[in-house]
């Protein structure tokens, strides 16, 4: 548990709250982005106002979130460098890459054209400013695609190799890190998740004015484009769900494992076990009920492919620990000059290890006088605590679920004109606006907590990876960062519920609800 | 393909490239911040002020996160032992750049006074803190930072925290960098207003050149007084260097060393010195580009001879000087370094040109009565 003196602790704690702070904005902007494009291309291709109108306030809404969005990032980028020195060292030469082409190529763009696009519709031709909508969206997923590319690198390495002259990886292929299978798997699982969060937000909002029967031809267009592209979000996020990435790469094993509570390897196909108790300590599932073949079809997408079950992995990471230890005995001798042919030799055939061994600094720091207790210890380490792995993963599965039976009725309804005798389905939509966010959350809980006990996959543990400061520092941070978070977290919401409650009014066109007539 | 060590090179330059363009396009936003109280006495002028900046500052802001960005690729060790040793600095700073965003986009969207008031407020400091937190932080280089690594593993510590980094030196750079911001920004706000805002802009920048003029000539006093780094012996710069590997030593005034060995060099100080004087003659004869023109030449210049005076050193250490991190022995792989290389060698003109394009289809002065016209959905 978190001793309150433990800078890695802390220094976590503050990752994961200001990590999934920032996610409460980040997917409203990926999915709302897209949604403003849609409004706008049908307001450019009819010349209908009330779609202009449509864009515009569903673009006060994406300002609002958006700014949030902006100030929340900032922490991310700069915590590296302050928390996680350490690891900012070792991996900077790969992991800055993708974050500085962010900025370069995602980040100026949509922070650029976000300015225009509030301001520039007096002073830009229809087409234009659909225009700059789209490279405003574009920008908000190319963002999200650079920073997926990092993390899904902390996931599954490729393309670096350690220089033990240096002391750090270093990059050894670009592409590879572009084209990392987890990256690209969780790119578009991410973005979709957002799309999903965008159309629920337009959905319930619109269905709300629906219920109080105002607005209702702003709020049934805006109800139809976000039901269309919901439904599409919501299969596209379940059927390419993150799971499919699991298969590559030894921590991604590790966590499908975990995410399941497979504490054997069966044959294949795996069952699925839909609900259960994880019991860590005695390593089986208590109260399991199990699907056959399903697991095994998901996770391999193949019949013939077993899922590989907690207690063999953990046999397999004794031996990479065993191995890591040779690696860093030789890793010493090295750095202290000795250059000789043995030491290399040594070296190489031990270094892909190396990170399991530096899991033993945690008990022993000088890590080859490891005692057969510390091994073990470090072995049990390298399974995360599988509990809210399994519950997290459920929960977010089943709200996917649950979206795409929203997202479905609500485009049937509409199709067979029978959406205004369903008050039980606007009130739903209303009531699931908040859920997206909860699926969402829960995914970054099974993705980093996950990752456990590494930064990044097999190499560096989480233990090492954090700057040396004192705790007093990162106690002083994390109160700042929160109450400041918090303060702003109030006021966003007010805002945001003012501005839902003010309705296209807001536009101050007069032709909404609530607004005198204009004087002829 | 460039070798190893012109690689290095210009990656110290480019560096210091992306610090000029931060200092430039989001000093004049930081700047209009902290003159925002003072150049506004009501609402409306104040929003004049506000917009002036608001549609464009955003885009601005990404200079600061690609310098951060470009120095965690480029030199990781920087990122990693002077982002910690700056770090409660550093999280000061990030507090008021939260206030930003989130100021620019919800003062004007409820017409309560108090609110405005206060988001006024929140925008003056999001400029103010952050333009003295990075002066101090520049200041404090020329010290150096209370940091060693340890020679196996290069794992950073460190002896001391914020309060040594308030000392006089550093507090005189920190206000240096918040005039020279304001300067930046009433030069701005000169170049884009009219009215009473513009006349109010007008009278602070005279005020303000000679700030800036004057704590420019202190600081370059007090530097021959420092003691600076040397450089005494290297393994191949076309290599990967580990920090500890060189000989560094210490001398009186070494800071200024390179001025005094070339001294043409002196050029690049004293166009930082000349160019709030200059400002402040065009902008008495109303040549508004020439005014901000040369403004922006003085935040360049002035960023631009720090950095000379530290080459080749990029983060100083005043406790071990041998693990002091130059842009020889700090920076990131060959490989890593090409590749951002030809990366931003392909995007940066395309962000420049579209950013361009932005700022014409923007152009035109910010009226009080362009405010009252759009009151609903300006700024």
């Amino acid at each position: 548990m978190l001793a309150p003196s433990d800078v890695v602790d802390l220094s976590r704690l503050q990752f994961a709250l200001t990590a999934l702070f920032h996610f409460l904005f980040v997917p409203l902007t990926l999915g709302l982005s897209w949604i403003l494009v849609i409004c706008e291309a049908v307001y450019v291709m009819t010349g209908q106002t009330i779609y202009r109108d449509m864009t515009r306030f569903w673009g006060k809404l994406f300002g609002i979130n958006f700014a949030m969005g902006v100030a929340t990032g900032l922490t991310l980028e700069f915590q590296f460098g302050t928390n996680w020195a350490y690891y900012s060292h070792y991996v900077g030469d790969i992991f800055g890459v993708p974050l500085a082409i962010e900025g370069l190529m995602a980040f100026f763009l949509e922070s650029t054209f976000v300015g225009l696009f509030f301001f520039g519709w007096d002073r830009l031709s229809k087409v234009q400013h659909l225009g700059v909508t789209t490279l405003l969206a574009l920008g908000t997923n190319l963002s999200a695609l650079w920073i997926l590319i990092a993390n899904g690198w902390m996931q599954n390495p490729v393309g670096a190799e350690f220089n033990y002259q240096t002391m750090r990886m270093e990059l050894t292929s670009l592409s590879a890190v572009f084209f990392n299978t987890v990256a690209q798997v969780k790119f578009v699982h991410t973005v979709a998740a957002g799309y999903v969060t965008g159309a629920m937000f337009v959905l319930g909002i619109s269905a709300w004015y629906l219920l109080k029967a105002r607005d209702t031809g702003f709020a049934l267009r805006s109800f139809a484009v976000a039901a269309g592209f919901g439904l599409a979000s919501a299969v596209s996020v379940v059927v390419l769900g993150d799971e499919s990435g699991y298969s590559t790469g030894e921590v991604q094993k590790v966590k499908l494992a975990a995410i399941e509570a497979e504490w054997e390897t069966h044959p294949a196909p795996a069952g699925i076990t839909v609900i259960g108790w994880p019991n860590q300590a005695a390593e089986r599932t208590d109260y399991a009920l199990k699907i056959p073949y399903v697991l095994g079809l998901i996770a391999t997408r193949s019949t013939d492919t077993p899922v590989i079950g907690i207690k063999d992995l953990k046999k397999g990471h004794e031996l990479r620990i065993r191995s890591g230890m040779q690696a860093y005995a030789a890793l010493v001798r090295l750095r202290a000059g000795d250059r000789s042919d043995a030491v290399r030799l040594q070296f190489e055939q031990h270094k892909a290890d190396l990170g399991y061994g530096l899991l033993l600094k945690k008990y022993t720091p000088a890590v080859v006088d490891a005692s057969e207790v510390q091994i073990m210890q470090a072995v049990n380490d390298t399974i995360p605590k599988v509990w809210p792995l399994f519950f997290a993963f459920r929960v977010m599965v089943g709200l996917g679920l649950l979206f795409i039976f929203i997202f479905g009725v609500s485009a049937w309804s509409l199709a067979r004109k029978q959406l205004a005798p369903r008050r039980w389905l606007l009130r739903l939509a209303v009531l699931s606006v908040p859920l997206p966010w909860v699926a969402a959350e829960c995914g970054w809980i099974v993705a980093e907590y996950g990752r456990q006990p590494w930064t990044i996959s097999g190499i560096l543990p989480t233990h090492l990876s954090a700057s040396s400061i004192d705790a007093s520092q990162v106690w002083a941070s994390l109160i700042g960062i929160g109450s400041i978070y918090l303060g702003l977290f109030v006021v966003e919401l007010y805002l945001m519920l003012k501005y839902i409650r003010l309705g296209p009014a807001s536009l101050a066109t007069g032709r909404y609800h609530g607004e005198m007539r204009p004087q002829t | 393909m460039p070798d190893y060590f012109t690689l290095k090179l210009i990656w110290w330059l480019l560096i210091l490239v992306l610090l000029i363009g931060f200092a430039i396009m989001d000093g004049f936003d930081m700047g209009v911040a902290m003159l925002l109280p003072f150049v506004g006495r009501t609402d409306e002028e104040r929003r004049v002020a506000i917009n002036v900046v608001g549609p464009t500052w955003e885009g601005n802001q990404v200079w600061l996160v690609l310098a951060a960005g470009a120095i965690f690729a480029a030199w990781p060790l920087v990122y990693a032992a002077g982002f910690s040793s700056y770090y409660l600095a550093l999280l000061l700073a990030l507090c008021a750049l939260y206030l930003r965003p989130v100021g620019f986009d919800y003062r004007s969207k409820l017409a309560n006074p108090r609110w405005r008031a206060f988001w006024d407020w929140a925008l003056f400091t999001g400029g103010l803190v952050p333009a003295l937190i990075f002066g101090i932080a520049i200041g404090n280089l020329f010290l150096g930072l209370p940091f060693r690594f340890d020679p196996t593993t290069l794992r950073v510590s460190y002896e001391g925290g914020l309060s040594g980094q308030l000392n006089p030196f550093g507090l005189v750079c920190g206000g240096l960098a918040a005039a020279m911001l304001a300067l930046q920004g009433a030069a701005y706000l000169v170049l884009r207003s009219e009215g009473l805002v513009w006349q109010r802009a007008r009278r602070y920048l005279h005020g303000l050149a000679i700030l800036v003029s004057s704590l420019l000539l202190g600081v370059m006093i007090w530097l021959n007084f420092l003691p600076g780094l040397q450089l005494l012996q290297h393994g191949d710069l076309n290599t990967a260097l580990s920090p500890l590997t060189k000989l560094v030593g210490q001398q009186a005034g070494g800071w200024l060393a390179h001025y005094q060995h070339t001294p043409w060099l002196k050029v690049v100080p004293l166009l930082a010195l000349l160019g709030p004087a200059i400002a402040s003659l065009f902008a008495a004869r109303n040549l508004r580009w020439g005014a901000f023109l040369a403004t922006s030449v003085t935040c360049a210049a002035t960023l631009a001879s720090a950095a000379i005076a530290l080459f080749p050193f990029v983060l100083p250490s005043r406790i071990d000087p041998g693990s002091s991190l130059t842009l020889w022995d700090a920076a990131s792989s060959q490989r890593t370094l090409l590749v951002m290389l030809v990366v931003t060698t392909l995007l940066l003109p395309i962000v420049l040109m579209y950013t361009g394009w932005v700022y014409r289809v923007l152009r035109g002065p910010i009226t009080v009565e362009a405010i009252r016209a759009n009151s609903k959905n300006l700024y």
